[in-house]
């Protein structure tokens, strides 16, 4: 029996304007609402709607055996509220199938676990309340930003009441074991991890247009055979990937949506396959032993470490800047500034100061709103310098009416 | 393949970037087997030491010959120099018009040997360096109709901020057209060139300018008590209208606003300078802005090194090579978009020659972030040792077959 478990990220960051050092203590949009509307109304045309579309036509078609797994960050679904409510009506529509399961994760998408464990629980819960309120159900399997993951988070999830956790299936942790099983997080009592199938995922998520690869084109029934080979080295293969895949990273033409809409037929036929949500796969599956992860873990690159979000001086550089800030914005009671904080701590702004992508030539992986890693990072102080601005403001001992009454009078004969 | 150069310039007779960029294009040449003669009208020992800048050439190999044609001419580079240049030694003289007749005599004096040079030299290809030199070759051609490749360095629109002198622009035209290639600098200049004479856009190639890595001057890591007590940001070359000088004080007179410990350093020279003290008084900014003059030698990687920041503020640059020396130098670099370097360098600052807005907010935050600044720095000193002089040679010299082949077959 291969159970087949597709799990999708959807996430769109707030990306900021190019905001100056003239700015500063003047403007307080950080964000730039034009091309954040654009690029995700941009993504709803091209993905969100017809692959959500896609789905739900397979879930009606296939009537409770086909199934899927979502994570959507809370500046994701803001986003869908305000730009593009007919995305967050097409996820609502896919809930309420019962076939589809959201996952938690942090609601800003933000690297908080290693910075702030506070904030970190405090953007758990925020998202968890949010799925509760617009799918109607509680998630009960954790995923961290770009699955970053080790020992010490597991553990610290499961406190949280989590039973599952989602982590990359990377060789140097697994050694000879396969990813296709569940394990146990060393130090956890009741905890499992779902462990990516990079080798099977990558293959649609990220070469399956790549006309350089001797596999290519990708069928469904090659692809189909591929996976099948995993019954006898495993129960499980989990297939995770950025939800923007279908449509904006392959593009339609590359024939990703006929792909998909063809596989689950194809899988199907094989009557020891089925799909599964995460939380089927942990009910149905025992762990098969214990992992053990002490370097944190991501999904990204080839070195699937934290490089790409806080490897160079400007990254670690803006990143300490702002969690020495979370003190004080928390001080201010300004729930407003407080939510700018937030939207600060997601880890695209962090990305896009990223130079080794940028100098290595890879355009295709360097996603970014600004021209390069420096302007990132200058945008990014500049905001933080206002903020910081703002919150020593609005953190001033109150002064008493009589000298507040002296500083109107003194304005006053100045003009 | 055996090519005849002719030059205006060439280490140690030069003034600007043209004599580097020929006699870094011979070095590579030669390196990988191409024989060159370089002609290059001759100097005399007091302009060398007024104007130029000593690169050894003893480690040149025997592939290239240095021919000397024995006319009256002084290295130079542009008009505008050779304006300064008349003036001094005149003491008077104001009108354009004097120095365009008697630029036009020197080069025509050049053009007119070019021939008998031609008939002495063995050679399979003829490769001109700019405007000055593209009558020679037209000449020379005529004489032995080898092909003629023209080299491009600045258009004479880039020089003068759009203005150009139309003896000059006739003679670029004329250049142009007779080439059987063009050789652009950058996708800027092919660009330019388009625009500005409408030359077919097959027949140009773009071959970007690389660095030499052997210079001795570049692990000086120098500093001094100026570049202790404050943070330097720099400008390096001619003070005039191409180079965008109004737009480095303006954005220095922002930055000062934003930094206190921050020196200005304004190095070169040219008909801006007065102008430009004047506008640094005028902002108040005066005691911010070191005017040094020209430097020469080991002071020009000093310079850089001392720095914190190099701005290349140009209206129009064709390619910049500066930009690359100072990366080399380990200076990280601020660069306009207005310049053929933005298009191969990534790792740099870049802005809009005149948002000078834009400028400061990026000198502001290299002076105040460490991180961005090593980062930089680091980057773009790892990015700089990319360029050398070979892979220029190599697309020259692709270049060159091209040309013999195509007069061949056609």
């Amino acid at each position: 029996m291969v159970s087949i478990c597709f799990y999708f990220q959807v996430h769109q960051p707030m990306r900021l304007r190019n905001y100056t050092i003239f700015d500063i203590g003047k403007k307080e949009d950080y964000f730039d609402d034009e091309k954040n509307l654009e690029i995700c109304r941009k993504i709803t045309r091209k993905c969100y709607l017809p692959m959500n579309k896609l789905l739900l036509d397979l879930i009606n078609k296939y009537n409770g055996k086909f199934k899927i797994s979502f994570s959507i960050s809370g500046v994701a679904l803001e986003q869908f509220e305000t730009y593009a409510p007919e995305v967050l009506e097409s996820f609502k529509a896919l809930a309420k199938t019962g076939q589809v399961e959201f996952l938690s994760e942090t609601y800003y998408h933000s690297l908080s676990y290693l910075y702030s464990k506070d904030e970190f629980k405090e953007q758990v819960e925020m998202h968890k309340k949010k799925i509760k309120k617009l799918f109607k159900q509680t998630p009960k399997v954790f995923r961290n930003t770009e699955l970053i993951y080790n020992n010490e988070m597991a553990n610290y999830v499961e406190k949280l009441g989590y039973t599952g956790i989602l982590a990359e299936g990377w060789d140097k942790i697994l050694g000879w074991r396969s990813p296709n099983f569940l394990y146990k997080p060393k130090g956890t009592k009741n905890m499992k991890v779902m462990l990516k199938n990079y080798r099977l995922s990558d293959d649609i998520a990220f070469r399956f247009s790549n006309k350089g690869w001797n596999e290519w084109p990708l069928s469904v029934d090659k692809f189909s055979k591929w996976l099948n080979a995993a019954n006898g080295d495993g129960n499980l293969v989990n297939l995770f990937m950025d939800y923007e895949t279908f449509g904006e990273h392959q593009w339609e033409d590359t024939g990703i949506f006929n792909f998909m809409q063809q596989l689950p037929e194809e899988l199907l036929s094989h009557k020891d396959n089925e799909f599964v949500t995460v939380s089927e796969a942990l009910k149905k599956y025992d762990t098969v032993g214990e992992l053990d992860c002490h370097q944190m873990l991501s999904w990204a690159d080839l070195e699937r470490d934290l490089s790409a979000w806080l490897g160079n001086r400007m990254q670690q550089d803006s990143i300490k800047r702002l969690y020495d800030l979370e003190k004080d914005v928390k001080a201010t009671k300004d729930k407003e500034l407080i939510e700018k904080w937030r939207k600060l701590t997601t880890s695209d702004h962090f990305y896009y100061m990223c130079v080794k992508y940028f100098s290595d030539g890879d355009v295709h992986k360097y996603f970014s709103p600004y021209d390069n890693p420096y302007d990132s990072f200058i945008i990014f102080s500049n905001v933080m310098n206002d903020l910081i601005i703002r919150v020593k403001e609005l953190n001033k001992p109150k002064k008493r009416s009589k000298d507040v009454a002296t500083t109107a009078i003194t304005e006053q004969t100045r003009t | 393949m055996k090519v005849l150069m002719f030059g205006w310039e060439f280490p140690p007779f030069k003034s600007g970037g043209l004599g580097t960029a020929c006699y870094d294009l011979t070095k590579g040449l030669s390196a990988i087997g191409t024989n060159v003669t370089f002609v290059m009208p001759h100097a005399s020992d007091k302009e060398q030491a007024e104007f130029v800048k000593l690169v050894g050439t003893s480690n040149l190999s025997k592939n290239i010959k240095i021919k000397s044609v024995n006319t009256v001419l002084t290295p130079y580079m542009t008009a505008d120099q050779y304006h300064d240049k008349i003036q001094s030694l005149n003491g008077t003289s104001n009108s354009k018009e004097v120095y365009g007749k008697n630029l036009y005599e020197e080069v025509e004096r050049f053009s007119l040997i070019a021939p008998h040079v031609a008939k002495e030299q063995d050679h399979d290809l003829i490769h001109v360096h700019d405007w000055m030199t593209y009558k020679a070759g037209i000449l020379a051609r005529e004489k032995t109709g080898k092909p003629l490749v023209a080299h491009i360095h600045a258009t004479e629109f880039d020089r003068t901020g759009g203005n150009p002198n139309p003896f000059i622009s006739h003679r670029e035209y004329e250049g142009l057209n007779a080439a059987d290639i063009v050789i652009a600098n950058s996708n800027y200049t092919k660009d330019n060139v388009i625009q500005a004479y409408d030359i077919d856009p097959e027949k140009i190639k773009v071959v970007h300018w690389g660095i030499d890595p052997e210079n001795p001057h570049y692990d000086l890591n120098y500093s001094s008590a100026l570049s202790d007590a404050d943070k330097l940001v720099l400008f390096l070359g001619r003070i005039t209208i191409q180079k965008g000088p109004e737009y480095f004080i303006e954005a220095a007179k922002k930055v000062t606003e934003h930094v206190d410990n921050v020196k200005f350093v304004v190095a070169g020279g040219g008909d801006m300078l007065p102008a430009m003290i004047d506008k640094a008084n005028e902002l108040g900014i005066g005691d911010k802005v070191i005017f040094s003059g020209w430097l020469k030698g080991a002071d020009v990687h000093k310079a850089f090194q001392m720095a914190d920041l190099y701005v290349m503020p140009s209206v129009s640059e064709p390619f910049g090579l500066v930009a690359l020396e100072s990366m080399k130098n380990n200076t990280p670099i601020l660069i306009s978009k207005q310049s053929g370097a933005s298009e191969v360098i990534k790792n740099a600052l870049k802005t809009n020659f005149w948002d000078v807005d834009e400028m400061a907010n990026k000198i502001v935050n290299t002076l105040k972030y460490d991180s961005l600044y090593q980062d930089l720095k680091e980057n773009s000193y790892k990015e700089a040792q990319k360029f050398n002089l070979i892979e220029p040679a190599r697309k020259t010299l692709d270049i060159y077959h091209e040309a013999v082949g195509g007069l061949k077959n056609g």
